[in-house]
């Protein structure tokens, strides 16, 4: 539904004087861990704007984040290539954290599949409504009057007008009905399916893009927060005598623990506040603090990691089960079991979380690189009894999000101190901060167990994966991750086996659980391609060829007609069903470019991963060179994507490259440990991340072109990525790696 | 009083401790916030700047032992964003969140005038101390050598 919202008051600016407005309303979304964010389940909310002014001048309203997927330049490409705009005439607007937009938890790889359609409907429309006025203007009838390039064209008599000049005819129009909207055709596209230069380009490369740790207001405080370093533990002393002497400091104030779960709220600890953020540091450095540290003191990742892997190999709750495994494990020629364990890992965005806030008698306003502006509304207003409409929260660019910046406690915190200190002020996390106070992606132990027949193929399938779930955050007694964390890459398996059964083992959380790219199905996609891989070599067969066959034929799986309980990423199984049919196409685009099959020198070998998450198909071709002394280095890295319609396929592309980087960081060295409940980690030291030169040298992204709907792109190329190395690794030494990072193996020449 | 001289341009600051690091005394105090903070300890790159030409990590730098040197920050690398660098940038679509990149054109920059024409080894070694998360590593290398053969 739409609707034409010109006149109303509450566009705040937006319309410009006498301008055209449109509104869309979507249906809602569902979206990753809908259960804990009840709030963006809101039906028939607006969910973007665009005006037009009397110049002609377009304004797209950006509602979701950007964190480098270039979101806030393809969307906004939709409506203006529907629209029949002029590019060079756009501007966007970013919008603050309003529901009325929908939701904005830029998160769970789904701006475009989400909002394509609405985003089209707009331009659309409005370009109607340009069209009919002009019609009425020039007294012809209305389908000869056609909109191209921010212009209105009447072909018979040769009269035009620009945009600009229709809008104040046009916004006393009535909508047209959503029945009543014609598309362009995809080979009238402008925009969609190009190569549009981001928007933010030139100010990234100039230095004069704004993030939020660039924000500044007038008598601005500058805030670092001590935090315990183990979870849930409170404050037992405190004196703040050296800091308050270090020059620039003003203030320490105490901030109370969370109350309950820590979901999205403060941690608590001590404030300095100071006049700029090297006093604030020195402040924070010079506090003498002890700390009743809790029950999470006992936590120890080593120790840890043997109970979870007890629980992987115990019975666990059935997810989805098909045919008799049991009878057919029993009765089968052979069977292979694998263990298979890895570790928690930070998120380690390049700007860590920050936020400034500022609280008057009306409310409070904030400035934050946030992923989710409507619940830091949400939990701002919370946090200083306010209502949310005494909340705005602004939105800059993200310095990396990748599922940390969901989370609001920053903006919290920061909320938090302005109120008391009555001021402005900035929190600023150090890396440090950032590291040892994350919302972790999860450790996980997965074990996995195949009947084969005499040929090695299997006909008993058993899968069963243990993980402290993201529930445990908001919830301290959750201790099983449920349908939506199995159904990352687990209960939904694509292979053809007839007896199948998927196990989820209990887990306890000692530290914060978050959702971080591509979230379980990192472990999960790294389990079954590795298995897979296991089993082939097992078989002595072309690791290639004996994944096609555990896919089998191309099909289309409906897990839920199955009783399966499956999310689906939020998608239809009509528009978005399991396609063997995709996966085997990529997997077969992914090896054929890689040269497949192809002989390679002595310890280099080529390894291959095929995972569909976020309703996206993508498969990755692996090639590696382990040297005598075990170090390792990529070559190069073929990938084959599927995500249907591809709205920006250079992002596409970017963030597939993007995606074995990050694969690269979490395979090589990523790990979080830690010991009597602190993190052992802390910088970039010891929380190495790939750089240059141990990024894959090359990575080529072949994308399928069809006409299927758009799926997610910002984290499937995550998962195949570390089973195909691990699988490149197996091809060019023998040897199997069953735990991440590569750092605990010794890969040397024996 | 702390005289600092960035991109041809004198910033005279009160009350800075000699000991801040020129990432903070550019930030909060000169007002150029296009040089970043990404760890504090010379680990990322994210801070780089010009001190006489050659690439510094500002995040551990005190501006106490600047003296007379000039600095120059991404604002001053070019006066439109003219940059080879900043055209190879835009041509490459190098940024994903752009966060680092400030920093990496800074490191990028200190490499072609020391080496017109850089190798995968001499990038490799020059770029290999400025971390990008995003995973851009790919285009920035090309975009280096774009801007190589531009010159
Ligand atoms: S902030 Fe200076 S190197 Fe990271
Ligand atoms: S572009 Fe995001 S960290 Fe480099």
């Amino acid at each position: 539904m739409i609707a034409n919202v010109s006149r109303r008051s509450f566009l705040k600016g937006l319309a410009g004087a006498g301008g055209l407005v449109l509104g869309v309303q979507l249906s809602p979304v569902a979206v990753l861990l809908d259960d804990q964010e009840g709030d963006e389940a809101q039906p028939f909310e607006p969910s973007i704007w665009l005006s037009i002014d009397t110049d002609g001048l377009v304004t797209i309203v950006a509602h979701r984040s950007e964190m480098g997927t270039g979101i806030r330049t393809s969307l906004p490409m939709i409506v203006a290539d529907e629209l029949e705009a002029d590019w060079d005439r756009v501007r966007i607007e970013q919008a603050v954290g309003d529901r009325r937009y929908g939701s904005q938890n830029t998160d769970g790889s789904h701006s475009i599949r989400a909002f394509h359609d609405g985003m089209r409907r707009a331009g659309a429309a409005a370009r109607q409504m340009l069209e009919t006025a002009a019609a009425e203007a020039w007294d012809v009838d209305e389908r000869e009057c056609t909109a191209r390039l921010h212009t209105v064209v009447h072909e018979p008599s040769g009269r035009s007008a620009d945009f600009g000049e229709l809008v104040s005819s046009a916004r006393e129009l009535p909508v047209p009905d959503a029945g009543n909207l014609v598309f362009k055709t995809r080979d009238e596209w402008r925009y969609v399916g190009k190569d549009v230069p981001i928007i933010d380009s030139v100010g990234i490369t100039t230095g004069a893009a704004r993030f939020g740790l660039d924000v500044v207001l007038d008598g601005m405080k500058f805030a670092m927060i001590e935090r315990c370093p183990v979870l849930g533990g409170t404050l037992s002393s405190l004196d703040a005598d050296d800091t308050l002497a270090v020059p620039g400091v003003e203030q320490v104030i105490e901030l109370p623990r969370y109350e309950g779960s820590p979901a999205f709220q403060a941690l608590g600890g001590v404030a300095v506040i100071a006049k700029d953020t090297w006093s604030a540091l020195q402040g924070r450095r010079a506090l003498q603090l002890t700390w009743d540290e809790g029950a999470n003191a006992t936590y120890d990742s080593t120790t840890y990691a043997e109970t979870l892997l007890e629980s992987a190999r115990r019975p666990g709750a059935v997810m989805r089960e098909s045919g008799d495994v049991d009878a057919a494990m029993a009765a089968a020629a052979e069977t292979i079991e694998a263990d298979y364990e890895l570790p928690h890992l930070a998120h380690a965005p390049m700007e860590p979380p920050c936020a400034v806030a500022q609280v008057t008698a009306d409310g409070c306003e904030a400035w934050a690189p946030t992923q989710n502006p409507q619940a830091a509304q949400g939990m701002v207003a919370s946090a200083l009894g306010l209502s949310p409409d005494q909340v705005t929260i602004h939105v800059t660019l993200l310095g990396g999000g990748f599922g940390r910046k969901s989370k609001p406690d920053y903006v919290v915190e920061a909320a938090l101190l302005a109120k008391q200190i009555g001021a402005p002020v900035k929190l600023t996390w150090t890396r440090e901060d950032d590291i040892r106070h994350d919302y972790y992606h999860t450790v996980a132990a997965i074990h996995m167990q195949a009947g084969l027949d005499g040929d090695g193929r299997p006909t008993a399938w058993l899968q069963r994966s243990a993980f402290p779930p993201i529930g445990s955050t908001f919830d301290a007694r959750a201790r099983s991750g449920g349908a939506g964390e199995m159904g990352q890459g687990f209960s939904d398996i694509p292979f053809a086996i007839p007896n199948l059964r998927c196990e989820n083992g209990p887990a306890d959380g000692h530290v914060r659980i978050g959702w971080l790219r591509s979230v379980c199905n990192i472990f999960h996609a790294f389990a079954v391609s590795s298995f897979a891989d296991e089993l082939a070599a097992a078989a002595e067969r072309d690791p290639l060829d004996y994944l096609l066959e555990l896919i089998g034929e191309p099909r289309r799986i409906d897990l839920r007609a199955q009783g399966v309980p499956y999310s689906n990423y939020g998608g239809s199984a009509e528009d978005y069903p399991i396609d063997t049919g995709r996966l085997r196409h990529v997997l077969q685009l992914a090896a054929g470019k890689a040269g497949w099959g192809r002989e390679l020198p002595e310890r280099e070998g080529l390894g291959i991963a095929v995972h569909r998450s976020f309703l996206c198909y993508v498969a990755m071709a692996v090639h590696v060179r382990v040297d005598d002394r075990g170090r390792i280095a990529i070559p190069r890295v073929d990938v084959g994507v599927d995500c249907g319609l591809a709205v920006h396929p250079d992002r596409v592309r970017a963030q597939m490259e993007g995606s074995a980087v990050f694969g690269t960081s979490l395979a090589l060295t990523g790990q979080i440990t830690a010991s009597a409940g602190r993190i052992d980690q802390s910088n970039f030291h010891d929380y190495t991340v790939a750089r240059m030169n141990a990024a894959p040298r090359e990575v080529h992204v072949h994308l399928v072109e069809n006409e299927e709907p758009p799926g997610g792109v910002g984290e499937p190329g995550v998962p195949p990525f570390a089973p195909a190395l691990c699988n490149a690794i197996f091809a060019a030494t023998g040897q199997r790696i069953r735990s991440l990072p590569l750092s605990r193996h010794d890969l040397s020449k024996a | 009083m702390t005289t600092l001289h960035v991109n041809g341009q004198e910033y005279t600051l009160d009350g800075v401790d000699p000991e801040m690091p020129l990432l903070w005394a550019l930030r909060d105090h000169a007002g150029l916030r296009g040089t970043k903070f990404g760890c504090g300890m010379a680990q990322c790159g994210a801070c780089t700047v010009h001190v006489d030409g050659r690439a510094v990590r500002s995040c551990v730098y005190p501006v106490g032992d600047l003296g007379d040197r000039e600095v120059t920050t991404i604002e001053g690398l070019s006066a439109d964003g003219g940059h080879a660098l900043q055209r190879a940038w835009t041509a490459h679509q190098v940024p994903q969140c752009g966060y680092c990149q400030p920093g990496q054109i800074m490191a990028a920059a200190a490499l072609l005038s020391e080496n017109e024409r850089p190798d995968d080894a001499a990038i490799d070694t020059a770029m290999s101390g400025n971390i990008c998360r995003c995973g851009t590593y790919q285009r920035i290398r090309a975009a280096i050598k774009t801007a190589a053969e531009g010159k």
